[in-house]
């Protein structure tokens, strides 16, 4: 019998800065081949819970698990899009340096990269459609084309699994179609992609499962039955106007 | 060695250092961490002080591991302070510098009164004396040069992704901390090295000045880094020459760079840099002061001509008779602008040749009504393709009146160019 392990498989993840929990207690499987949303209200955590699971925070208790190993032995397999913002676009690289960043894990120590992962760079930037930015230097992109950039790069690396935070923010409607057509065809090649999310109105429309988060873990599973009304009081409180837009959102979706 | 001059020894030297500092220079400054470099120096002058009078000699290894311990220990504690404090991590760099060199210069005063004080040589360190570089000296310059173009060399593209983004490295598996460290014990070992030639004081300016002068050149790494190197030793060589009186404008006939009334080096070596970066600033083409202010200036002046050849083209559009009469109160009316602008961009139509004074004001002359077509169809082909395409991702960087076929396609200029017949606004071209 072979069992194969879930690509992404949280227990007991705490997280805490500063003796504040930012994360308690979440329990969280993914399953395979799918596009997961994370929603919740800001300092939520969502953040948080990618970061905790590749590592970049630690973790206060609990452990991660990418089908059925620690993180360290499984980095080869992960993709990572991190918020715009926290980088910095003054840096004096073009588009093609950035793109073949996602390249520099499999290259390992000292070794520069070679017409191989050039080739592959441009493969990556025509897939997102800037190939032709690829010696613009990437203070003078658009938001929408720095955010194609982040992804080519993350496509670069070839992983398995893929996270993302908030791909969506501050981007022109072209762009926000091309990047959910990419993510489509991803999930279509087997892979499976976390997106942290802020727009509760695409959520149904986007992801097949979604996971409601609010410093602890909400609800989680198929979009269809986990996105309710219910379970969004539940996540945001009592918040009433992002209560509004939610219910409105699941009104839109339900089969009447 | 042995065959070469006191000048020659110190003018390698000084480029040596030049060259590495500011190649390292480069990536502190990237790394947001040149102020760093400037507490090492200063924190270094009291690691010198103690270790001379631990060891009681001028044995420079042992001073340099006084210098190095005693910025270890800065670093150590702006870290404590940033991490475990309310206090801000320049702050923190500030208070320790300052009270490290405060003490460092108090250390001073005190060895300065032992009996083997005057032979210390410690006060060199303040400034530096680059002319009192010896054989050894110069081999440690050489070593360490050698280590860090290896080390910048193989780590190039690791400390490349930990620049500009920490986060996606540290994912990837990169040991971050590691590396941030590496790249700091390189810049503290190129600071205390660095010390006897140009002194605590200046010995950042060696490190950030070259790097900044270079981002107004380029805007990709590898030729930053390397032409920050190239600044870093043309003005360690200009600054040596001068100081050396061998560019003696200042007529001294001695050019032995150990006499007594020639200039600082060290000091020299930042002024030459300084000026560079200066000339940098103002001069670099695209991102220098002078040359953006020109090509602000000229693409203002481009937009009001354009707008002048549209309103002459729109008042004789709507007039009753064509071609029309255009008076200059209409043109002000118009645009918007001043008395005297107006009659300044008239006579600059009329200098040439687009239009002719006539009584009551001026008219289009045949040139004139073709090049104010032109324009203005370019305009509202523009305009109307702008006002529909919610969807655009095009990067528009030059909306040139010659350039919209070119960036546009035919197809997509031909459906502009129908709409706009249909709204009657597509002025007549005669095709060129």
């Amino acid at each position: 019998m072979i069992t194969t392990a879930p690509p992404v498989e949280l227990h007991d993840v705490t997280v805490a800065y500063h003796r504040k929990p930012v994360l308690w207690d979440i329990d969280l499987t993914v399953p395979d081949s799918s596009l997961v949303g994370i929603v919740g209200p800001n300092g939520a955590g969502k953040t948080t819970l990618i970061k905790a699971v590749m590592g970049l925070v630690p973790l206060t208790s609990g452990k991660v698990e990418i089908y059925g190993q620690p993180y360290q032995a499984q980095r080869a397999l992960v993709g990572y899009v991190p918020q715009r913002e926290s980088v910095d676009w003054d840096f004096p690289v073009t588009v093609r340096d950035v793109v073949l960043m996602g390249t520099y894990g499999r290259l390992g120590w000292f070794r520069r990269p070679g017409r191989a992962e050039t080739s592959r760079a441009m493969q990556c930037l025509e897939q997102v459609g800037v190939a032709g930015l690829a010696d613009r230097q990437i203070r003078q992109l658009s938001g929408g084309q720095q955010q194609r950039v982040f992804l080519a790069r993350a496509l670069a690396q070839d992983a398995q699994i893929y996270f993302m935070d908030e791909p969506f923010a501050g981007v022109d409607a072209a762009t926000e179609s091309a990047i959910i057509k990419l993510l489509q065809t991803l999930r279509g090649r087997g892979k499976t992609v976390l997106v942290v999310h802020h727009d509760l109105q695409t959520v149904s429309d986007y992801f097949d499962h979604v996971v409601l988060l609010n410093l602890r873990l909400v609800a989680s599973g198929p979009t269809a039955t986990t996105f309710t009304t219910e379970n969004l009081h539940t996540t945001y409180g009592g918040r009433l106007t992002i209560l509004d837009k939610a219910a409105e959102a699941v009104r839109l979706n339900r089969p009447s | 060695m042995s065959g070469l001059g006191v000048t020659e020894k110190v003018m390698i030297g000084t480029t040596l250092l030049g060259c590495v500092a500011g190649m390292i220079g480069c990536f502190a400054v990237l790394r947001r961490r040149a102020l760093v470099g400037d507490m090492l120096a200063h924190a270094a002058l009291p690691g010198l002080c103690l270790a001379f009078l631990i060891t009681g000699g001028r044995n420079f290894a042992e001073l340099f591991l006084g210098a190095l311990a005693a910025g270890v220990v800065g670093v150590a504690l702006v870290t404590f302070a940033a991490r475990w404090t309310r206090t801000k991590e320049d702050a923190a760099i500030g208070i320790v510098l300052s009270t490290f060199f405060g003490f460092g210069i108090v250390l001073l005063s005190i060895i300065r009164r032992l009996p083997m004080g005057n032979k210390s040589g410690l006060d060199t360190f303040l400034f530096g004396q680059a002319a009192s570089m010896r054989n050894q000296d110069l081999l440690v310059l050489s070593g360490v040069a050698v280590l860090v173009l290896g080390l910048l060399t193989l780590l190039y593209k690791e400390f490349k992704i930990l620049c500009f983004d920490p986060d996606f490295a540290a994912a990837q598996g990169w040991p971050t901390v590691w590396l941030d460290l590496v790249m700091m014990a390189t810049l503290a070992v190129v600071t205390v090295v660095g010390l006897p030639a140009v002194g605590v004081v200046l010995m950042a300016a060696l490190i950030i000045i070259p790097a900044a002068t270079a981002g107004f050149w380029t805007s990709r790494l590898g030729p930053m880094l390397l032409l920050s190197g190239a600044i870093g030793g043309v003005a360690s060589v200009l600054g040596t020459a001068v100081s050396s009186g061998q560019l003696g404008w200042y007529g001294s006939t001695d050019v032995s760079p150990v006499h007594a009334s020639n200039l600082p080096t060290g000091p020299l070596i930042v002024l030459c840099g300084s000026a560079m970066f200066t000339i940098s600033m103002l001069l670099a083409p695209d991102r220098g002061v002078l040359m953006r202010m020109l090509s602000t200036a000229l693409m203002r002046r481009s937009a009001r001509w354009e707008a002048m050849l549209r309103t002459l083209y729109e008042l004789d559009e709507s007039a009753q008779t064509r071609p029309a009469v255009v008076t200059l109160p209409s043109v002000i009316n118009e645009r918007g602008w001043s008395e005297r602008m107006a009659r300044r961009w008239i006579r600059y139509a009329e200098r040439r040749q687009l239009v002719e004074r006539v009584p009551g004001g001026v008219r289009l002359t045949a040139a004139g009504a073709m090049e104010a077509a032109q324009v203005t169809r370019a305009h509202r082909l523009w305009e109307l393709y702008l006002l529909e395409g919610a969807n655009i991702d095009l990067d528009l960087t030059e909306r040139d009146t010659n350039s919209i076929q070119h960036l546009l396609g035919p197809d997509v200029v031909a459906r502009l160019e129908k709409e706009l017949r249909e709204q009657g606004r597509l002025p007549a071209v005669r095709a060129v």
